[in-house]
């Protein structure tokens, strides 16, 4: 009973981790499913065969493909256009501007459903109804994912030392060659994670997606769609390449930000 | 520092007459920041600092010292006057058009940019040549040519200290600003710093203009300093000059310690001032008094007051105050200080060597005071006696 005791938090935590990494587990163990039967969330027997043509189910890989892309882009306008906002707002007195900081907040206070309806309240009110697609998902991705980059760049900016910018001009930097020599990448690694954060965001939305997508279809409308009738087994395939993607990018910053200590 | 020539901007000045092209110093003429809510932090400043010299500007805080610094960095817009260097008006120029460089307070060190990218910044913004041998001489010379490759953050104060130093002498400016750079270290480093930021000024033989509210400090690094207070320069002069004859109660009180007892002007003559203090008959040298009506502070220094018993003969001809009643005494090892409590009720202090040619006196004991009377000086009364004394507290 003491040795438990002692080791309470330990035993917690690994709970937790547990209780966290089960799914993702259950996703690469299904990657190599062959299922056999009827029943596809019965592990039958082991196999590549997902794995050697991940893109053997219709549609999938089409579907995949504008997710990705619609979230490529949103990720680009997002950060751009948040992080400006963010300089904005943390830089530059302007009427409104305690308004604006908060207003951004309430896209992601706000239920995803009521974002998603009130947009396309908004596009079929303004005649573009029969236009639902692509762009209209791109643009609805952008909205939601804006806030998120104006709060996690301002919050790297708002912790910025104000004198490094002076020292730089003091060390005969012009306005531009402060920005770009300091400002840029102190604030770059905020950027960064606003950008990961953006992608993984729209990358995975349905929502407010399903609201405003018109006849396009993206993957998790995708994976929805088939649920109905059985996830294909390629799908966990997919799963399991996100996921070791993601952690290949969290180990590379880490390592990164180690070395830049150590160093 | 040629760029200068070119891209300072010509706008007029208001006050035109300062821009002496002979005047190779730094010069600040009726010089003014104001700020929103009508505070006013630099009050019409005149200031001339010498190619060269080592200047401090020593004040409590709040006293306009750093705003003051921050104008001749370009950081901070005047309100009006003008500031010319070498001739030149800077008074508007960009921060990045001056050949100034400062040295801040909180080191402002690139966190992503190793030792020697921090002090190379400067050459390369200005595509200097030769900035790999440049840059090596300056580490040498601070002494930090092995820690070239670290980050600022994995150096310890005393050696960020010496980096953001490195990082703008490098740059050869005309004058060097140092914003209270020691604040940050601990007393020893501090004391050590002091040492090597003098040894360097030599070394380098660039003007220096360093902002502190610690009077030792200013003292001890200086050739100059110039006591603020509330946005104008109190006195300035070299550090024995304003400790030995200050000409206000803020300096007095500021630089050290002083007893200042009220008198009246009794008699002037061509070298000597008489002042009736509570019946007590004390000259002050002429050159001294700074004192045009009757009622003045009669100050003298603790370390000046010899101190004896009742009667005895004490070798201070001139002033002889009697009747005073030792209140306290603290016994510091090279000193010992007392306060005596004089007839008139007023507790001066006297700072006594321990040489061993006095006795310790003891509380409650009866003894006698007197100075030199060209130590004394004289001061106006209109300004408050405790008048920046609150430091002296610590």
């Amino acid at each position: 009973m003491r040795w438990v005791k002692e080791r309470l938090v330990l035993i917690l935590g690994l709970l937790v981790l547990v209780y966290t990494f089960v799914p993702i587990f259950v996703v690469v163990a299904m990657s190599f499913n062959n299922p056999g039967g009827r029943n596809v969330y019965k592990f039958g027997s082991f196999t590549m065969d997902n794995w050697k043509d991940p893109c053997a189910p219709d549609d999938l890989c089409s579907t995949l493909a504008t997710s990705i892309q619609i979230s490529l882009l949103a990720t680009l306008v997002a950060t751009v256009l948040g992080t400006l906002a963010a300089f904005a707002l943390v830089r530059h007195d302007f009427a409104g501007r305690s308004a604006s900081n908060l207003l951004i907040f309430l896209p992601m206070a706000a239920p995803e459903i009521v974002l998603g309806s009130s947009l396309l309240a908004l596009f079929v009110a303004s005649g573009f109804a029969g236009q639902l697609g692509f762009w209209t998902i791109l643009i609805a991705h952008v909205m939601f994912c804006l806030s998120f980059v104006v709060v996690t760049v301002r919050a790297r900016l708002a912790g910025m030392d104000d004198d490094l910018e002076q020292a730089a001009m003091d060390l005969y930097a012009t306005p531009m060659q402060t920005f770009w020599r300091v400002t840029f990448p102190l604030v770059l690694p905020g950027i960064l994670g606003a950008a990961l954060l953006s992608f993984s965001l729209s990358f995975d939305d349905f929502i407010v997606t399903n609201l405003n997508s018109g006849n396009t279809t993206t993957f998790p409308m995708y994976v929805y769609g088939q649920e109905r009738v059985g996830v294909p087994m390629q799908v966990n395939v997919v799963g399991t390449l996100m996921f070791v993607v993601s952690i290949a990018i969290v180990l590379g910053m880490e390592l990164r930000n180690r070395r830049r200590v150590a160093a | 520092m040629s760029q200068l020539a070119e891209d300072a901007q010509s706008e007029p000045a208001s006050a035109a007459p300062a821009s002496d092209p002979t005047y190779d110093g730094l010069r600040l003429h009726q010089l003014t920041k104001s700020f929103g809510g009508g505070f006013t932090a630099v009050d019409a400043l005149d200031l001339d600092v010498p190619r060269g010299s080592f200047f401090a500007l020593l004040g409590p805080s709040g006293c306009g010292k750093t705003t003051t610094l921050r104008m001749v960095a370009g950081l901070e817009t005047p309100t009006s006057g003008s500031i010319t260097l070498s001739g030149q008006d800077i008074t508007f120029a960009k921060p990045y058009r001056r050949p100034v460089n400062t040295v801040f307070q909180s080191y402002a060190l690139f966190p992503h940019l190793d030792i020697y990218e921090n002090v190379a910044f400067g050459l390369r913004r200005r595509r200097a040549k030769e900035v790999k041998a440049k840059v090596e001489a300056m580490l040498d010379l601070v002494e930090l040519t092995s820690q070239a490759r670290k980050k600022p953050a994995q150096l310890s104060g005393g050696q960020q200290q010496r980096v953001a130093l490195a990082r703008a002498l490098i740059n050869e400016p005309e004058v060097l600003l140092l914003d209270e750079p020691l604040g940050a270290l601990d007393l020893k480093l501090r004391r050590a710093m002091q040492i090597e930021i003098k040894r360097i000024q030599t070394e380098v033989q660039q003007t220096f203009i360093h902002v502190t509210h610690d009077q030792e400090e200013a003292m001890t690094m200086a050739d100059t300093v110039a006591v603020m207070n509330a946005g104008v320069i109190e006195q300035m002069g070299a550090p024995a000059e304003l400790y030995e004859n200050p000409r206000s109660t803020f300096v007095a009180n500021f630089l050290g310690q002083s007893n200042l007892i009220s008198g009246t002007v009794a008699s002037r003559s061509a070298d000597v001032t008489t002042v009736d203090m509570h019946g007590i008959q004390v000259s002050v040298p002429a050159g001294r008094s700074h004192v045009d009506g009757d009622r003045g502070w009669v100050g003298i220094r603790p370390e000046k007051v010899l101190i004896g018993e009742e009667g005895a003969e004490l070798d201070a001809p001139g002033n002889t105050i009697p009747g005073g009643v030792i209140s306290d005494v603290s016994f510091v090892g090279v000193s010992t200080q007392y306060l005596v409590r004089m007839p008139w009720g007023q507790e001066l202090q006297v700072f006594s060597q321990n040489t061993g040619r006095t006795r310790m006196f003891r509380t409650g004991e009866r003894v006698e005071l007197s100075w030199r009377p060209e130590y004394a000086f004289l001061l106006d009364q209109a300004q408050d006696a405790t008048a920046g004394a609150q430091r002296d507290a610590q």
